[in-house]
C-alpha cells in the first residue's frame, strides 16, 4: 500500500451531500477481474460529455483544479454501494485525500485499506475550508499527516485528528494481513474455543 | 444488572479475538462470509500473489448473482465479455480455494441476500460480512452482518477476521398496528427519511417494538436490508421464537440435539433491560402510509398521498441544493401531486424486495388485471427457489397473464450491472433499495416503494396508493 506522509496539491470543491459510489464509479467499469484502467470511470457521467469529450463545466476539468490531489466533500461522500473500484479509480486519477465531515463506513474503510487519506472535519472548520474555496480556487495546499495539518497558501493551518492506528498504517504503508497473521497464534486459539462452545457452526 | 449489555455487544464481545488498541480497534472473528462474482475477483488475486491460503473454505458460501442474465431460458455463458470474465474467475477462485459455489445454474441460486438465509446458512449470534453494502439483510435472523469492501474480503479469507472498529449504538422502537396496504418497506422508508440518508452513519441499529415483533421473518429482511441506507453499518433484531421457526428446517441448520443446544444460546441473545443506547427513536406504525422516492437519494421521499416538496422550504443550504439538483435530474415539478407521476417501467426485484412473500403481496394487487400498455413490467424473484415456489403456488401465472416478464433470479435490474438496463428519460417504478442518478441506467429516474406499490402503479400507468386498488381474493 502507498505511504501517506506529506503531499502537496491542489483541492477541488465537491461539496454535495451523499455523493454516492454509483456516481463516484457507474456499473459500466465494475466488469473486469483486476483493479486496471479505472481512472476513466470516476465521476464518468460527470465527466465527460455524450461525445466522449471531457465535460467542461466539471469541476475536476475546469483549469483550476486539473490534476487536483485533494477533494473537499460534502457529507456521507461515498455512500451506497461497497463497491472498492470507487476508491481504486479516485487514487488512480491521482485523488490522494478527501476533506469531509462523515464518510460512509464501507468506502472509508475501503480508502484506509488503500492508503487514501479520508480527513474528518468538524462541521464548523469545514464550512470555513468550504466557503473558502467556493469563493475561488486557493493555491497548492499541504497536507501533512505526522503533524496533522492542512496548510492554505495566505490561508493558515486546519489541524485534523486521525486516530493513532490509523494514521501509522497510513503513514506506513502497512499491510494489514501481514500484520494480521502476526497474531495467527491468537486467532487459532479463539477459533478453537469458539468453535467448541458452538458446535453447530463447525 | 451489573453491566447490563446491549445485544450489538453481545454479538462484538463474543467475536474479538483480541483488542488492538484503546481507542476501539479490535480483531473480530467472522463466522462466515458470503461472495460474489464481481467484489471478489482482486481478493483472490491478492491471495494467489502473496501466496496465501484460505484459512477457513467451509466458512464462505459463493453465488452468482450480479452480472448474470435474468431471461427465462438459463445458460451457463454469460451475453457479454465482462460478465463472463467474472464469472469464469469465479468458478476458478471458487474450484482453486475449496469454495462451494452455487453458479447460474444451480437450483440454489439467486441474490445472495435471498439464498444464504434461504438455505439456513445464517444463523442468530453469528457474525458474517460480504462484499456487498446488503449485508446487513442477516440482522433479521439475529446475526450481525455487514459490506465490506475487496481488500477486506481477502483480509477475511485470508486471516477468518477483520481489524475492526465498535460502532455507536441507535435503537429505533417501531409501535402500534401498520394500516393495511402498508408493509415493512414503508417502515425502513419512513425511517430513512425521518433520520436522513446518513442518520445512521457510524451506529449499529438494533430494531425492536410490538411492530417489529408482529412482522414476518422475511418483512424483518427487508427492514434491515435497507438499514443501510441510512448509513447504518449493521442492523439487526434480536431473534424470537419467529425466527426459530423459520429456520428449524432450512437446509444447513443444525439438527437434532445440536438444534436444540443452539436455540437455548441463541435465546440470550437480547439487549438487557438497563442496556444504554447512544441515540434512541421511536416510531408509530399507524402514522405510516405507503412510501414512495421522488428523488435520488432514498431519505427524498413522502407519502404516495403527498406532492413534489419545494426546496426553498428547506432551510439546510446543502438540503436545498441536493433537492435543486434532484428535481431536475427526475424531472418533476414543485407542488406536482406523486400519484399523477407517470411511469415508463415497473421493476419488483432485489434483494431487499423479491422473496416469496413480496410475490404473494404483487399477486393479490394483479390477480385478474392487465398492467397499462405504456408500461413495461419485469419481475425478478430473489432466488431460483423462489421462482420455483412461485410457480408452484400458480403466482408465476398470474404475473404473466397480467402481462408481467417472468424471468430468472439475479440482482438484475436494481443495480443494472447485467444486461437489464433501462434507457435515458425511461421512469421506473421500483421495489428495489437505491434510487441514485443512473443506478437502473444513465438517466434513467427510479422511484422506490413496496412491491405491491410497483404492481398498483404498474396497472395505473402512474405512481398511485394500493389502497385504492380493488382487490380479488380467492
Amino acid at each position: 500500500m502507498e505511504a501517506f506522509n506529506v503531499v502537496i496539491g491542489k483541492v477541488a470543491p465537491m461539496l454535495a451531500a451523499n455523493i454516492d459510489t454509483d456516481v463516484i464509479m457507474p456499473k459500466q467499469f465494475l466488469k473486469g477481474i483486476d483493479r486496471k484502467g479505472l481512472d476513466r470511470g470516476v465521476f464518468f457521467d460527470q465527466r465527460f460529455l455524450e461525445s466522449g469529450d471531457l465535460n467542461p463545466d466539471f469541476v475536476l476539468n475546469r483549469t483550476a483544479w486539473r490534476g487536483a490531489k485533494f477533494l473537499a466533500v460534502g457529507p456521507n461522500f461515498g455512500c451506497g454501494s461497497s463497491r472498492e473500484h470507487a476508491v481504486w479509480g479516485l487514487k488512480q486519477l491521482g485523488i490522494r485525500a478527501l476533506i469531509g465531515t462523515t464518510y460512509a463506513g464501507i468506502f472509508y474503510d475501503n480508502c484506509q485499506r488503500n492508503g487514501l487519506l479520508a480527513i474528518e472535519l468538524e462541521e464548523e472548520k469545514m464550512s470555513e475550508l468550504a466557503s473558502l474555496l467556493s469563493s475561488g480556487p486557493v493555491g497548492d495546499v499541504s497536507i501533512d499527516l505526522p503533524t496533522q495539518k492542512i496548510s492554505l497558501e495566505n490561508n493558515g493551518d486546519i489541524k485534523f485528528d486521525i486516530d493513532p492506528m490509523r494514521k501509522e498504517v497510513l503513514l506506513l504503508g502497512i499491510d494489514a494481513i501481514g500484520s494480521t497473521l502476526m497474531h495467527a497464534d491468537t486467532i487459532d486459539k479463539f477459533e478453537h474455543r469458539h468453535l467448541k462452545e458452538n458446535p453447530w457452526l463447525c | 444488572m451489573k453491566n447490563p449489555k446491549t445485544l450489538y455487544d453481545k454479538l462484538i464481545d463474543s467475536h474479538t479475538v483480541c483488542e488492538l488498541d484503546d481507542e476501539g480497534h479490535v480483531l473480530l472473528y467472522v463466522d462466515r462470509q458470503v461472495l460474489n462474482e464481481y467484489t471478489s475477483p482482486q481478493a483472490f488475486s491478492g491471495l494467489r500473489e502473496a501466496d496465501r491460503r484460505v484459512r477457513r473454505p467451509e466458512a464462505s458460501l459463493a453465488v452468482v448473482d450480479h452480472v448474470n442474465s435474468t431471461e427465462a431460458q438459463r445458460i451457463s455463458v454469460q451475453p457479454e465479455e465482462g460478465g463472463a470474465l467474472q464469472v469464469n474467475f469465479f468458478e476458478k477462485n471458487c474450484k482453486d480455494f475449496g469454495i462451494e459455489l452455487f453458479d447460474i445454474l444451480d437450483r440454489r441460486q439467486g441474490i445472495e441476500h435471498v439464498v444464504a438465509p434461504e438455505q439456513g446458512f445464517i444463523l442468530p449470534g453469528m457474525v458474517i460480512g460480504a462484499g456487498d453494502s446488503h449485508t446487513t439483510t442477516y440482522g433479521a435472523l439475529g446475526a450481525f452482518g455487514f459490506g465490506i469492501g475487496t481488500s477486506e474480503i481477502e483480509h477475511l479469507l485470508a486471516t477468518q477476521t477483520l481489524i475492526y472498529k465498535k460502532l455507536k449504538k441507535m435503537r429505533v422502537v417501531v409501535s402500534g398496528a401498520l394500516g393495511v396496504g402498508v408493509t415493512s418497506k414503508d417502515i425502513i422508508m419512513a425511517v430513512i427519511r425521518n433520520i436522513g440518508a446518513s442518520g445512521a452513519t457510524g451506529y449499529a441499529i438494533e430494531f425492536c417494538g410490538p411492530t417489529i415483533e408482529a412482522l414476518s421473518i422475511e418483512a424483518r429482511m427487508t427492514v434491515c436490508n435497507m438499514a443501510v441506507e441510512a448509513g447504518a453499518r449493521g442492523a439487526f433484531m434480536a431473534p424470537d421464537e419467529k425466527v426459530f421457526e423459520y429456520l428449524e428446517f432450512k437446509p444447513r441448520t443444525p439438527k437434532g440435539q445440536l438444534w436444540l443446544q443452539a436455540k437455548e444460546k441463541w435465546a440470550q441473545l437480547y439487549s438487557d433491560a438497563e442496556a444504554v443506547f447512544d441515540k434512541e427513536i421511536s416510531l408509530g406504525a399507524s402514522q405510516i402510509e405507503p412510501m414512495v422516492t421522488w428523488g435520488t437519494s432514498p431519505d427524498q421521499a413522502v407519502n404516495i398521498n403527498g406532492c413534489v416538496p419545494n426546496p426553498r422550504e428547506e432551510t439546510d443550504p446543502i438540503k436545498r441544493k441536493g433537492m435543486e439538483r434532484a428535481l431536475a435530474y427526475m424531472d418533476l415539478a414543485v407542488g406536482a401531486p406523486i400519484e399523477e407521476i407517470a411511469i415508463t417501467h415497473a421493476f419488483i426485484g432485489s434483494c431487499t424486495n423479491a422473496r416469496i412473500e413480496d410475490l404473494r403481496q404483487v399477486a393479490a394487487v394483479v390477480r385478474g388485471k392487465k398492467i397499462n400498455p405504456d408500461v413495461r413490467g419485469m419481475i425478478v424473484p430473489g432466488s431460483s427457489e423462489v421462482r420455483v415456489q412461485a410457480q408452484l403456488e400458480g403466482l408465476a401465472d398470474i404475473f404473466i397473464s397480467a402481462g408481467f416478464e417472468w424471468r430468472q433470479s439475479g440482482c438484475s435490474m436494481c443495480l443494472a450491472m447485467n444486461d437489464d438496463v433501462l434507457s435515458p428519460g425511461d421512469r421506473c417504478a421500483s421495489s428495489t433499495n437505491r434510487n441514485f442518478e443512473g443506478r437502473q441506467g444513465a438517466g434513467v429516474r427510479t422511484h422506490l416503494m413496496s412491491p405491491a406499490m410497483v404492481a398498483a402503479a404498474a396497472i395505473n400507468g402512474h405512481l398511485c396508493d394500493v389502497r385504492t386498488i380493488s382487490m380479488e381474493n380467492d
